[in-house]
């Protein structure tokens, strides 16, 4: 393995000012750090916006105070207007696909540790990181700007399917300046991503310290190197899509507009696109993206399961080709968000064959996790938890799956509350439980203070018990019928269930509140926090050489040397029952 | 893609890539190419997307024939003379090991004739445009001006990027130390290549297919 010379290149200054230090920073902790805060930012606001939606589901002409100073004209006097419900659901998907489940498990947490766990000084590119964050950061003001012009924001989905995203105001309110915002908004965030994603694996290929090959990496360094390749790839299309949507919408251009389109009583001025154009270019990118905001929840998972578990998977090996088994199939399944677009059937088909067989290294992940407790010493804490919670709802979320990859179910299940419980359980609440479990595990490295233990368990089990409260019955109202995206459920068929919706409402308010405790545990912990070593879980990756907090060079102007890979756990012979990566301790030998 | 500056050297580093005492122009620093071609991997990506996007587009009944303004041709000339006077600069600056000034100079003289024709390049885009609109054909003309504008506009950007790329280098090689690591000036000239062979198949797309 040859030295690595290209690391002194990209070594910057140390910070000076507060603006270099914690504004425009060139430190990728600090980036990761703005990532992490703008994820909490849109969580909370994307979680608020679900709360809107639960109350308007189960009480629909009910004034909500204060809901006029939001829209006065989505909300006059108080009461949520039908076209509103659809612009809060616009807005929640937005902002919790993109700003949270890409920005936090990935941009956050993976700025942060990715070039310490290599043992780099920082990213390949400095300035290219800090441009990425600040460009995201413009795309999520861009977008909360909908909600501040006075038509709202748009009413067509964070899917934006054409024609009607495509033809301004007669598609409905918020589809005039709304919906260009939200395509401006996610073209810019594409930019910021591919900039991201160029780093991580330009950093990866490059910047490992000597001794670091590949398969010595951490099991997240590999989930953020895979989904900063599937984020490449997956953004690169979606940004091409977004330009010809504003296209369509601005400049007269058909892409995806068809002919003889009447809207809103008048003919649209269009001819000749195709309205399933956007869809498969939409679905190219957004199906990879589901993978871009769970795989490094998987990574983060199987990091601290080890440490917790104080021993190695059952193979590390076959865990990181099936991540990347899962990266190259996620290319290969777009079509089954598209069974009911009125494609060809045997593309149904075509479709359909992948996207089971991207269940089976998903199966073998979670085999494997599972398979490893059997026998281990379990150390019980939040961040544990949290990994196995993240094992339970991917689970729960995953086996619906299995039903919707095949059309012929799919004819059924399409738009119900069925898909909506499917894909909240498997990408929205699994991959935040992998956020969690890093917070709590990486907030003593991140500030030098541990995070409080009672009410991180509170915490999980809230959250644990209140997100299969909220989303299990989804599952039984969409097999009952119950459509997704109707703000209110006015067929008799629906009256006998407006009960169990009740139930769903009430624990989503009881969860959401539970989350409270997270934050001010979040916020305490930074100040008052009992203090933590520097290795307080007794963690063999380089990210536990390092002081809490690291300095602004990470390994202080050395260059750590690595001897081991990462999963050196109940080592009998060695000091603990770990051996460090960087420790030029030999392994005790096995021999009998 | 370009590198990042160095503004401080770690200390016990063995391999300081600058140069006090380097000798030459490009600074004999290990390469690393990784960012460019994953730069390159992404932008292509983004125009197979739209690639695609023609393809399906070109089976609805509108799809009428765009005749390509001649100009087209010249500025395809420009722009693979400039991929050849870029590698005529490498080759002077690489060269006079005797006399690096010299090399330097050379070399930047040959640089300057590829900004300039990446330049007379970018103009003769905007010819085009100009005689396309002169007939009548706007953006949203018909489908096939459409993509012809968005493909030709998405990879005159692109080359303004790597316009500025070549700045940057021609400023390295010009003021202060009058250096510039070698990583930087390869590249820069990948990048400008890459531009070249865009081109030519985006040529070939709008020959064919518009």
């Amino acid at each position: 393995m040859p030295e690595t010379s290209a690391q002194q290149a990209h070594v910057h200054a140390p910070p000076e000012g507060f603006l270099r230090k914690y504004v425009f920073s060139l430190d990728h902790k600090v980036i990761g750090k703005q990532y992490f805060a703008l994820a909490l930012v849109a969580v909370f606001t994307g979680m608020f916006l679900s709360w809107l939606m639960r109350i308007h589901l189960v009480w629909p002409n009910a004034k909500i105070p204060g809901l006029e100073l939001m829209s006065k004209v989505g909300a006059p006097g108080g009461i949520m207007t039908p076209e509103y419900y659809l612009s809060l659901l616009t807005m929640h998907g937005t902002l919790m696909i993109f700003f949270v489940l890409t920005n936090a498990p990935f941009a956050a947490f993976g700025n942060y540790f990715l070039p310490i766990q290599i043992g780099a000084e920082d990213m390949a590119f400095p300035r290219f990181n800090m441009m990425s964050f600040w460009t995201t950061f413009v795309a999520w003001v861009v977008l909360m700007l909908a909600f501040v012009i006075p038509d709202g924001p748009p009413i067509a989905g964070w899917t934006e399917y054409t024609p009607l995203s495509a033809i301004g105001r007669d598609a409905g309110p918020g589809m005039a300046w709304g919906a260009s915002l939200w395509g401006i908004s996610i073209a810019i965030f594409c930019i910021g991503s591919l900039l991201g994603a160029l780093n991580f694996i330009a950093t990866t290929l490059d910047l490992r310290a000597k001794g670091m090959t590949l398969m010595r990496m951490p099991l997240c360094t590999w989930a953020w190197f895979i989904t900063s390749c599937i984020a490449l790839l997956a953004f690169a299309v979606l940004l091409p899509a977004c330009i010809l949507l504003i296209l369509d919408r601005h400049a007269g251009t058909s892409f995806f507009i068809p002919g003889g389109l009447v809207a809103s009583d008048r003919l649209q001025p269009h001819s000749g696109g195709s309205p399933l154009l956007w869809q498969h270019l939409f679905w190219f990118f957004g199906h990879p993206e589901v993978y871009i905001a769970i795989l490094p929840s998987m990574g983060i998972v199987s990091h601290v399961l080890v440490n917790s578990m104080r021993k190695p998977l059952l193979s590390s090996k076959v865990v990181i080709y099936s991540m990347m088994s899962i990266g190259f199939l996620s290319y290969m399944v777009w079509g089954h968000h598209m069974f009911l677009s009125g494609m060809n059937p045997l593309s149904g088909l075509a479709f359909s064959f992948p996207t089971l067989t991207i269940t089976i290294p998903a199966t073998i992940l979670t085999l494997i996790w599972l398979g490893s407790l059997y026998g281990s010493n379990l150390q019980i804490n939040s961040a544990s938890l949290f990994a196995l919670g993240f094992i339970s709802m991917f689970v729960a979320g995953g086996v619906s799956g299995f039903f919707l990859a095949q059309p012929s179910i799919d004819i059924y299940l399409h738009a119900t509350y069925f898909v909506v419980g499917h894909f909240h359980l498997v990408m929205g609440v699994a991959s935040l439980f992998g956020v969690f479990a890093g917070t709590y595990f990486w907030f003593p490295k991140m500030t030098g203070r541990f995070m409080n233990e009672g009410l991180g368990k509170l915490h999980f089990w809230i959250t644990f018990v209140g997100a299969y409260c909220i989303f299990m019955p989804f599952h039984y109202l969409g097999l009952v019928g119950n459509v997704r995206r109707y703000q209110s459920f006015v067929d008799d068929y629906m009256a006998p269930y407006l009960g169990l919706h009740k139930f769903i409402t009430f624990a989503a308010l009881i969860t959401g509140a539970g989350q409270m405790i997270f934050l001010f545990n979040l916020i305490y912990s930074r100040f008052k926090g009992k203090l933590a070593p520097d290795n307080p879980w007794n963690g063999t990756t380089l990210e536990w050489s390092v002081p809490s907090p690291p300095p602004w060079n990470n390994f202080g102007g050395k260059h750590p040397i690595v001897y081991h890979d990462p999963f050196l756990y109940g080592v009998k012979g060695a000091k603990g029952d770990f051996i460090m990566q960087d420790s030029p301790e030999p392994e005790p030998s096995s021999g009998d | 893609m370009a590198s990042t500056t160095i503004t401080a050297v770690a200390p016990d580093s063995t391999n300081a890539p600058q140069a006090k005492t380097a000798k030459g122009v490009l600074v004999r620093t290990r390469s690393s190419q990784s960012g460019i071609w994953v730069g390159i991997f992404a932008i292509t990506m983004s125009f197979a997307a739209l690639t695609s996007a023609l393809i399906v587009r070109e089976g609805t009944s509108d799809w009428a024939h765009l005749a390509l303004p001649p100009v087209l041709y010249l500025n395809t000339l420009l722009l693979l003379a400039s991929s050849g006077t870029f590698e005529l600069s490498r080759l002077r600056l690489e060269a006079n090991s005797g006399d690096s000034e010299r090399g330097r100079r050379s070399g930047m003289l040959w640089l300057a004739a590829t900004l300039g024709l990446g330049v007379a390049f970018c103009a003769g885009q905007y010819l085009a445009w100009e005689n396309l609109r002169a007939q009548g054909v706007y953006l949203a003309t018909n489908p096939n001006s459409s993509f012809f504008y968005v493909l030709t506009f998405l990879h005159v950007v692109h080359v303004t990027g790597g316009i500025a790329a070549l700045l940057y280098l021609m400023g390295k090689l010009g003021w202060g130390r009058k250096q510039a690591r070698r990583s930087t000036f390869d590249n820069t000239a990948i990048y400008w290549h890459f531009m070249g062979a865009l081109w030519v198949y985006l040529l070939l797309l709008c020959v064919i297919k518009l």
